[in-house]
């Protein structure tokens, strides 16, 4: 686009201004970002009742999940939120070197994410914990005098590769989002005046680190002392 | 956002050490027995996270009053779905109906 002097314009010409633009914006994706809420709350319901209905056989799932990976992934994700946070301040001030640094870091630390991810279930594949024909289930907790049953652990793996699943799609989504980016900052294409993307993606990014959040929780700490 | 962000650097840093520091917090307490409460220290651990993320990192804390509301929006129907599934799930058994098995297992 351009306006009357020639000079391309990023402000579309039903808004008054950028910061009118910018908060119409911002209210878009927020709405977008309900609907997510409501999308996984639907998985934290069922894993809370589920949890709720069979805490013995859902502790002794949960003791086949590695504390240390998933430690090592939270903090990972973290640090993703915070380049994230770095960028968009970085495109606040219009500063291009240090913004596709913080989209690179952004990037590799999401694709740090997803390679222990996948680490995790290859471990789980070769242990048989993939619900299907071939799932088996012993309960390796010590000290428990009647074993899980395997069929309502077998329920835990359902939730847990189901919700573990569909956050890997979102961060996969998000790697591509900010590969483009990427790409359009080297470009020049975000300027002082108008970087809307970067905050919106930033704003998708931080859902899926606090969709994380309480995964981490959820999914490998209770029930575990 | 607007150009003229009030967040700086600082607190940036700041939410960012807290939230590393919360997650070790909620590992060390995993492994410690406080009966009951080891549920709710996690999640509350967890609640305690994602409000800093909200407030800082995706600046809540200045935005607009249409965008809190649509969060809290996003909270409370989430709440209702939680509260009246649990509603329901738990008094099931209050009737002592004949035959139906019981719902609570291993």
């Amino acid at each position: 686009m351009s306006d009357s002097t020639g000079a391309t314009t990023r402000l579309a010409h039903w808004y008054r201004s950028y910061e009118e633009q910018t908060e119409s914006v911002t209210l878009g994706i927020w709405l977008f970002l309900v609907t997510e809420v409501m999308f996984f709350g639907g998985l934290f319901m069922a894993y809370t009742l589920y949890r709720s209905l069979n805490p013995e056989a859902f502790a002794a799932a949960s003791h086949h999940l590695s504390i240390f990976l998933g430690t090592v992934n939270t903090a990972v994700l973290i640090g993703s939120s915070f380049t994230v946070v770095m960028a968009v301040w970085s495109a606040e001030r219009g500063k291009q070197k240090s913004l596709v640094f913080w989209l690179g870091a952004t990037i590799v630390l999401g694709l740090a994410f997803l390679g222990i991810k996948a680490n995790e279930y290859a471990h789980k594949w070769h242990e048989g914990l993939v619900p299907g024909p071939d799932f088996v289930f012993h309960d390796t907790r010590e000290g428990v005098h009647a074993a899980a049953d395997p069929n309502r652990a077998r329920m835990f793996f359902h939730l847990y590769f189901g919700m573990t699943g569909l956050h890997a799609l979102h961060m996969i989504i998000g790697i591509g989002v900010f590969l483009t980016l990427m790409v359009n900052a080297i470009r020049g294409k975000y300027t002082r005046q108008w970087h809307d993307p970067i905050p919106v993606a930033g704003l998708y990014w931080h859902f899926v680190d606090l969709v994380w959040i309480f995964l981490f929780p959820l999914l490998y700490l209770i029930g575990r002392h | 956002m607007s150009t003229k962000q009030p967040i700086g650097l600082p607190t940036y840093f700041a939410v960012f050490a807290a939230l590393l520091v919360l997650t070790g917090l909620t590992v060390w307490v995993a492994f410690q027995d406080f009966g009951v409460y080891n549920n709710v220290i996690a999640l509350g651990i967890a609640v305690i996270k994602s409000t800093l993320v909200v407030l800082f990192f995706m600046h809540v804390i200045h935005s607009t009053p249409l965008t809190k509301l649509i969060l809290v929006t996003a909270v409370f129907f989430f709440l209702i779905l939680v509260a009246f599934v649990y509603a329901d799930v738990w008094t099931r058994d209050m009737l002592n109906l004949p035959g139906r098995p019981p719902l609570i297992g291993g």
